[in-house]
């Protein structure tokens, strides 16, 4: 084991010396995830508040309701920038130009139609170019709508089918009694915002965990260049166990991997802002992470010839399994079949397992984390098997 | 007295259809330099990768001062020195790096470590340069500390593969200087070479080898005389030299003579001995000596002898 350490200490001052290993262990992947995440950031969900006009032209107890109990409480969320305009015209004209992306109308004695059971409506209008946020709008609208038809519905039910039999005192008891009953049947979200990243952590995990694929080759496939150059027959010819060579090589990548993994969660943490979540967890998913890219590339080299066709092999595989693993962008919510191949990357089991993380206790890193090292073991034994021909000049 | 430092036995390894090493046995004493000659080709990087524990032969066996070599021992390989043909250092390493964190995996503790390689670091004559990336030395500069990692352990057999193959001549006859001084001080030296005059200036005792069959072994002096006491001696002259030749070719101990461009080419017995009754018959034939060129048979000659072929053919 002491070989292994000394060959790998010397690995890692070599590679401290070749400005091209930073570049792609550390800089390279900082940089793509800052443009990605200022410039895709949306694609994440993590988007800015949408400009959501309103004109209310009834002014009645009903519509101020939905102004400040609904659209209030989705301003609090983030969700919308709240606009009161005092013409539909001018506020259809914002909406037109861009400057509003929906437009909510409530119009003139919708307080009263609705508090006496005669039709009702609100209008949605959307900007043709925000088709995300129109319905974002009508789902607002829809939910309240909903709503104020079960509260009809119940006080109709209760009033014996003429609510109009009832003094307006009756009326706004039976429908403070049932807006305030609790629905019999609810959907509960379990796919929540808490068990997503936001679009700077996830761009800074994507891309962390995309480039340690290349960044854990500086030690494996290091062998082959040192067959090539020479020094390998003099690793062979030194008093050492032949294992502790190809070891000291794979704790290499393993401990290059760790770095770069660490330096990237601590750079994005402070220049970004970007939020990891526990450290334990993140711990354990980085640890699984670059066992799983050493196995993989322990694979390549062990089949490889040489270590140009190695890296080449390398670099197919990892942008591969980048794609698949969702690092460029998200694919759980990709269609059929490739939902289902997200998981023979270990890219995606990493950024499911921050995902989880985010939403749940460290626990919820378990199932990720042990994908990960079933990649590393089997692949690792599979690559090790190979490369012990390298044993043999 | 200790076993030798080197004894190979019977020693054959095979490639698939070529049999690159076919029963090779020699040893090497304490002291001594031996000289593996032959051509390219010819099985020596094969024998020495055997020897040195990189490859496992087909049959036969290897010995360092009594221990055998495999390529999974390491007290053999404790033992032993080895200088690959091609420069085998770390580019981004200093010298200095380079040899510490290869005595430490000779299992030096890092203080001997460090005082081994400022001794290794004079004995190269890179001290002043210690501290340098490798990458920024010279051909020459590199070609020492090749040398001088397989020093560091002290070795009680030194292999050295082809060592100056691409060298100037300036550095090849340091290197040349340093094996003969390390062969005075009393380390065995294993060198591979296809290069007859460095075998003869450096061995006391050279195995010829080829098609990976040790063909002639022993002393310059022994091997030249499986040639015989024949040597080659070469009239620049004018004349007849067709009726020279002839007259040339008639007596006893000229076994060959031959003419073409303005000389006379004979293989004489004891030329030395006969070389005034050769200027007298050629003076007689009324051809005109300018110029009369003496060799004594060499390694050329003998590997010429054995195998038909020259030795760089």
């Amino acid at each position: 084991m002491r070989a292994a350490f000394l060959i790998a200490t010397k690995d890692l001052k070599e590679r401290l010396r070749d400005r091209t290993a930073i570049l792609i262990a550390v800089v390279v992947p900082l940089v793509l995830a800052f443009i990605f995440s200022a410039i895709l950031g949306g694609a994440t969900g993590d988007t800015k508040a949408i400009p959501l006009g309103y004109v209310d032209e009834d002014g009645g107890a009903v519509a101020q309701a939905f102004v400040q109990q609904v659209l209030g409480e989705v301003e609090k969320a983030g969700i919308v920038s709240l606009h009161s305009e005092a013409s539909v015209d001018t506020a259809t004209g914002l909406v037109k130009r861009g400057k509003l992306y929906a437009l909510i109308v409530i119009p003139p004695n919708f307080t009263q139609a609705v508090q006496s059971g005669a039709p009702a409506a609100m209008q949605v209008i959307g900007n043709v170019d925000s088709p995300v946020s129109a319905a974002i709008a009508r789902s607002i609208v829809g939910g309240y709508v909903a709503e104020l038809n079960r509260v009809r519905i119940a006080v109709a039910t209760a009033a014996g089918g003429d609510p109009s039999a009832l003094t307006p005192e009756e009326l706004n008891t039976l429908a403070s009694k049932a807006a305030s009953a609790q629905a019999a049947v609810v959907v509960q979200d379990v796919s929540s915002q808490a068990k997503q990243l936001d679009a700077k952590s996830f761009y800074a995990a994507g891309m962390a965990v995309f480039f340690v694929f290349f960044s854990v080759q500086f030690g494996v496939t290091s062998l082959l260049e040192e067959r090539n150059d020479g020094t390998l027959a003099r690793l062979l010819v030194a008093p050492i166990g032949r294992t502790a060579v190809l070891a000291g090589k794979l704790l290499t990548s393993f401990l290059v991997g760790i770095i770069s993994m660490g330096v990237l969660v601590v750079a994005t943490s402070l220049l970004f802002g970007a939020k990891w979540g526990n450290p334990a967890g993140v711990a354990i998913l980085i640890v699984a992470a670059v066992l799983a890219a050493t196995g993989i590339t322990a694979v390549i080299a062990g089949f490889a010839r040489d270590a140009e066709q190695a890296g080449n092999a390398q670099t197919v595989v990892s942008v591969v399994l980048g794609l698949l693993g969702g690092t460029f962008f998200p694919v759980s919510q990709a269609p059929g079949i490739v939902s289902t191949l997200t998981f023979i990357a270990p890219q995606a089991w990493f950024l499911r397992g921050l995902g989880d993380l985010r939403g749940g206790d460290l626990s919820a890193v378990t199932l990720p984390a042990l994908a990960m090292l079933a990649f590393a073991v089997v692949a690792g034994a599979v690559g090790v098997f190979r490369l012990r021909r390298l044993a043999e000049i | 007295m200790g076993a030798p430092p080197l004894v190979v036995s019977g020693l054959s390894k095979r490639f698939g259809a070529i049999h690159a090493v076919d029963g090779v046995s020699f040893h090497v004493d304490a002291a001594e330099t031996y000289g593996l000659l032959g051509p390219n080709g010819a099985g020596k990087t094969t024998t020495i990768s055997m020897i040195a524990g990189l490859l496992s032969p087909d049959a036969g066996e290897v010995m360092v001062a009594g221990r055998r070599m495999t390529t999974t021992t390491t007290d053999a390989k404790a033992l032993i020195g080895y200088v690959p043909q091609d420069v085998a250092i770390y580019p981004d390493l200093s010298a200095r790096e380079n040899l510490v964190f290869f005595a430490r995996l000779y299992g030096m503790p890092a203080r001997e470590a460090g005082r081994r390689t400022d001794e290794v670091l004079e004995t190269i004559g890179l001290a002043d340069r210690a501290r340098d990336r490798t990458k920024h030395y010279s051909g020459g500069m590199k070609r020492r500390l090749n040398i001088g990692i397989g020093l560091l352990n002290r070795p009680a057999l030194l292999i050295l593969d082809e060592p100056t193959v691409g060298v100037d001549p300036q550095s090849r006859n340091a290197i040349l200087e340093s094996v003969d001084q390390l062969s005075t001080e009393g380390m065995a030296v294993l060198y591979t070479t296809h290069y007859m005059e460095e075998a003869e200036r450096l061995c006391d005792r050279i195995g010829i080898i080829d098609h990976g069959k040790l063909i002639a072994e022993g002393s310059r002096q022994e091997l030249v005389g499986v040639v015989g006491e024949r040597d080659r001696v070469t009239l620049s002259a004018t004349g007849d030299l067709g009726r020279a030749t002839d007259a040339l070719r008639s007596q006893p101990w000229i076994k060959q003579a031959d003419a073409s461009d303005g000389s006379v080419v004979l293989v004489v017995d004891g030329a030395r001995a006969h070389l005034p009754a050769i200027l007298q018959e050629a003076a007689a034939t009324g051809v005109g000596v300018r110029s009369v060129e003496v060799s004594e048979p060499d390694l050329e000659a003998v590997f010429l002898h054995l195998t038909g072929r020259a030795l760089r053919d």
